[in-house]
């Protein structure tokens, strides 16, 4: 009959099993110590089409600042040579009154990229404030504001923005503006949602049975729980902000000359795509690969912050 | 390596030297490792084990419903053929008809836009060539049978218009639908109240002696198995670590881990002041260190089951136990091997002396 | 005021009573009103008391309002009417400023250990939030959530570790040492071991009386499985579809229960022991339990009652129907709510 063991704990029970002066094998925790920021890390760094796209998009952007900064000619300078293919001297060729492309994509990159910031940032900012206040508060405050928020979304964007900026537009950060002030409500419904769900967690729950107040609910437990789904949804907003500011120019609504974008430069070559199609081919191939980029990031987050996904990508 | 278990000529199905694994960012997770068993016609063979101890793997296994990135070898005997090795093709005309399978929640194996007759109908079209109203007929006959009051109204009524309870009866008619072999029910009852469970264990029970198949039933549930089972089979870090008649395990269990289970439980029969718990936790099954995945928890650990791993031996008549220590065990009561207590004193002294001092 | 859960251990100090709760949760249509369209009536009139010390059972089966009772009484959710006296407080027409700082004193343990801890916390800050929160980390703090953590069985060292590494049984240590941190008199544990393996579970079960026994906890212990309930309660009620439908001292309910319900629920639970399981006599209900936003009249459990289907004569079953029984006692030694009350022995 074997003796039973006298007061022994759960920690020591462990220890007691292991041979003396062998090093201790940690039989509780086999895999490694790691956060909630870490696994999230390790998951991003484990999607390759996000990882690639993250560094070409990097580049990208060196490349339109410090790049476009370097680079011999500067937008709108107009050089001698009027229409000729890509070359050594002009990598992108030039158009008909002589402007080197390169310098012009890299101009209409860098408006591009800034109008998608501060899209991004603004209809975040605001949309995040309103779709939390709603969906916090929730019953009827929720009610009167998702409903305002629905009607904004069931404007046809691109003819209102289009009028807007026809009547406030030109430069860049007023097109910025009026895209921000519609793609607000997008937000606020992504914003409502992660609150809702939140809301109804049960630590939350459990916060307010150890006597918290709402503003430490909010700042210790909603916000930082939130974070991850709105970041991920912020990756489109930035692809969804650079198409429409490009699909605004090309309509003719957007940025103005002297400023440039990459839309901009897409519609003044449409007339030369038979002629010269490289002043076509190279803002066309831009805004492609950022949207693109983007999007794979946004995958890439989605993915990194969905806490059941633990197994390897194949 | 174990013994493996006679092929006699009323073994349904045969598992054996079975593995599976999972790829994972911190390395293999080896949910099964060498699982070898035969399913006797007619009978019901209990799996007992707590979640991660590779059960339901075990039997998703069988039923080749585990998902692609799973690595498995071992071979799964049924009716002369390997299931294994089989495709998928080949596999969907056992699946349903010869071997069913019930889950645990039967809201998702039901579909929500079709109603339960035309559901089990389906299922009886799937491998029988009769017409819509004969395989409608036969759905009542089987509501009726798994004991759905009103079977002739009920077959027009869609999932959500049913309880939990007669959602999991409609998913045990659907099982039984084709007369098959093997019934696999994967922890039938967890998701369902106490009252309810008794009922759909009744209803279970029912389809097994209508259709005369072998039923499988994984449950961590060890009262539901006491009432239910021929044959026991425990699991622990994805391995048998004890199998034997459904008696031998509750009354002269010979792993100490059995043991530790059955002292765990608070009885409904009698008044006990303190359970005997086992300590520590369910080892992770990434990275297992060597020796007897149960050796950290277990109060009869010697060195030698931290450096070799026991394997399944014979205890007795169709009992069969993997531990160094079987023979200490036999004859044991749970509160002679495992401690009661579950505080460090120490630190509780500590705490309640700091209390008294805030105080 | 008769106390309806029958008298607490003598000598010992009433520490929470609540008397005649109601909960009534609204249904609500759609649109831009949003008008109420319903009312599921989660309890109804419920009294109970619990002493300083003692442990109370509330049981019963999904839906049956046990859940909802217990946030009540914590004055978690507001009650539609009754009272809650917490000590010498009557907790409804507190403050919500006071009912904060009264928290320190009365602490929930969930159910989920993987729902009720914050994600993004490491487990040391999980366990000194509450300590925050009432301003007494500062004094100590450090060293107390290290205390705690070795009362529970969690080595300080995974101080530093997520939540998700730990298992279903040391996340329930977490959220035991959350509750112990402010100590408090009143711990409500609403099914704290259903989530847990049944040799983690002893391990919790343990834990708690262990520290019941030592620091004079009051339990509140909510759950659907009366085996752990028969081994951790000193007195128990059991619920029906928002209603105590029998009550009395733990022993007393196991050994002569009294309503149908509780007879069916103690005969449904398998006995880990084959051969007395398969010997045993078998009382079943038949049916499913009712919308409680309609409940039946009169005796609530009468739809699916053994004894009123199989041995109530006509005029017996029409007064089940339209009169509905309080909870007394009927000569079986504690209150029960059936007419026709009547003490088995089923174990």
């Amino acid at each position: 009959m074997p003796e039973p063991r006298t007061s022994t704990t759960l920690t020591d029970q462990a220890q007691l099993a292991q041979t003396p002066g062998a090093a201790p094998v940690d039989r509780e925790f086999t895999v490694a110590e790691r956060s909630q920021t870490q696994l999230v890390f390790r998951r991003f760094l484990q999607h390759r089409a996000a990882m690639i796209s993250l560094v070409v998009l990097v580049l990208l952007v060196l490349l339109a600042y410090v790049g476009g900064a370097l680079w011999k000619y500067d937008v709108g300078e107009i050089t001698p040579d009027n229409s000729v293919p890509p070359s050594l001297d002009h990598p992108f060729g030039t158009d008909a009154v002589g402007k080197d492309q390169l310098a012009q994509v890299l101009g209409g990159t860098r408006i591009s990229l800034q109008v998608s910031v501060v899209v991004t940032l603004f209809a975040t900012a605001i949309g995040t404030l309103w779709g939390s206040i709603a969906g916090f508060f929730g019953g009827r405050i929720d009610t009167v504001m998702m409903r305002i928020a629905d009607l904004v979304l069931t404007l046809p964007l691109v003819a209102v923005a289009a009028m807007l900026g026809h009547n406030f537009g030109g430069t860049w950060y007023l097109i910025a503006f009026v895209i921000a002030g519609l793609y607000w409500a997008y937000v606020s419904r992504v914003a409502r949602g992660v609150v809702l769900s939140l809301r109804e967690k049960e630590y939350i729950e459990a916060a307010r049975a150890l006597g918290a107040t709402n503003t430490r609910i909010i700042l210790r437990h909603l916000v930082p729980n939130a974070l991850g789904s709105i970041l991920v949804n912020l990756t489109i907003l930035v692809a969804l902000a650079i198409l429409l500011e490009t699909a605004l120019s090309y309509l003719g609504f957007g940025v103005q000359n002297p400023d440039t974008s990459l839309g901009l430069l897409v519609s003044e070559a449409q007339t030369a795509l038979t002629t010269r199609p490289w002043l076509f081919y190279f803002p066309g191939l831009f805004i492609i690969i950022i949207a693109l980029t983007i999007n794979f990031i946004g995958d890439g987050l989605r993915d990194a912050f969905d806490p059941q996904q633990t197994k390897v990508r194949q | 390596m174990s013994p493996a278990p006679s092929p006699t000529t009323d073994t349904v199905l045969e598992v054996s030297g079975l593995n599976v694994s999972f790829p994972s960012s911190d390395g293999a997770v080896r949910a099964v490792r060498g699982v070898d068993y035969a399913l006797r016609r007619g009978e019901i063979l209990g799996i007992v084990g707590e979640s991660g101890s590779g059960k339901s793997v075990t039997s998703m296994a069988v039923m080749g419903l585990l998902p692609n990135t799973a690595q498995i070898t071992g071979s799964i005997t049924f009716d002369g053929q390997d299931l294994l090795t089989l495709s998928e093709q080949q596999l969907n005309g056992i699946r349903g008809d010869r071997i069913a399978m019930i889950f645990q929640d039967p809201m998702t194996s039901l579909n929500p836009v079709y109603t339960v007759g035309a559901q089990i109908a389906e299922a009886v079209r799937a491998h029988r060539d009769v017409t819509k109203a004969q395989a409608l007929e036969r759905a009542v006959e089987l509501l009726r049978t798994v004991r759905i009051p009103n079977p002739e109204q009920r077959v027009s009524s869609y999932p959500h218009e049913l309880s939990g309870g007669m959602r999991q009866r409609v998913v045990i008619a659907i099982a039984m639908a084709n007369d098959p072999d093997v019934i696999i029910a994967d922890e039938p009852t967890t998701a369902l109240d106490v009252t309810v469970q008794a009922q759909i264990l009744d209803a279970l029970k029912a389809a097994q002696q209508e259709t005369g198949a072998a039923m499988v039933l994984i449950t961590h549930d060890l009262g539901v198995i006491a009432g239910q089972a021929d044959r026991v089979m425990v699991m622990y870090a994805g391995k048998l670590v004890e199998v034997g008649s459904v008696e031998d395990i509750f009354y002269t269990p010979r792993m100490p881990y059995t043991l530790g289970l059955l002292g765990s439980l608070p009885r409904l029969d009698q008044q006990s002041e303190r359970l005997t718990p086992i300590p520590g936790s369910p080892p992770s099954v990434v990275n297992m260190p060597p020796g007897c995945p149960f050796s950290p928890r277990c109060p009869l650990s010697t060195p030698e089951c931290d450096d070799t791993e026991p394997v399944l031996e014979s205890v007795g008549t169709d009992h069969r136990a993997a531990c160094h220590h079987s023979s200490e065990v036999s004859g044991a009561r749970p509160d002679e091997v495992f401690d009661t207590a579950t505080v460090d004193a120490d630190a509780l002294g500590e705490f309640v002396q700091a209390a008294e001092g805030q105080a | 005021m008769s106390t309806t859960t029958g008298p607490t251990a003598a000598g010992t100090r009433t520490l929470l009573s609540a008397r005649n709760l109601v909960k009534h949760f609204p249904v609500r249509g759609g649109g831009l009103l949003r008008r109420t369209v319903g009312e599921v009536h989660a309890v109804c009139d419920v009294s109970f008391e619990l002493a300083e010390g003692e442990t109370l059972g509330l049981v019963g089966e999904s839906g049956c309002g046990k859940s909802t009772t217990a946030r009540v009484a914590l004055n978690l959710i507001p009650a539609t009417s009754g009272e809650v006296r917490f000590g010498d407080r009557e907790l409804t027409s507190t403050s919500a400023k006071d009912m904060r700082a009264l928290r320190r004193e009365m602490q929930l343990v969930f159910q989920d250990p993987y729902a009720s801890l914050d994600p993004r916390m490491p487990v040391s800050e999980l366990i000194a939030e509450p300590l925050r929160i009432h301003g007494l980390y500062d004094a100590g703090g450090r060293q107390q959530v290290r205390d705690l953590m070795k009362t529970v069985g969690l080595k300080p060292e995974h101080g530093n570790r997520y939540p998700h590494e730990f298992s279903g049984g040391q996340r329930q240590r977490i959220g035991i040492a959350r509750a112990l941190a402010l100590r408090p008199k009143l711990l409500v544990l609403d099914e704290p071991v259903s989530a847990l393996d049944v040799s983690i579970q002893a391990g919790v079960l343990n834990l708690l009386q262990e520290l019941q026994a030592e620091l004079g906890l009051s339990y509140l212990f909510v759950s659907h499985d009366l085996s752990v309930v028969r081994h951790i309660a000193d007195r128990i009620a059991v619920m029906y579809l928002g209603k105590i439908v029998e009550t009395g001292p733990a022993e007393q309910l196991f050994n002569a229960p009294a309503h149908p319900y509780t007879h069916a629920l103690i005969s449904a639970i398998p006995l880990p022991d084959p051969r007395r399981e398969r010997a045993r006599e078998r009382i079943t209900v038949v049916g499913d339990l009712p919308s409680p936003a309609n409940p039946p009249s009169g005796c609530r459990f009468r739809t699916r009652c053994p004894k009123f289907a199989a041995e109530l004569s006509a005029s017996q079953q029409s007064r089940c129907t339209d009169e509905e029984p309080e909870l007394s006692d009927r000569g079986t030694g504690h209150p029960v709510a059936c007419h026709f009350a009547e003490a088995r022995s089923l174990l």
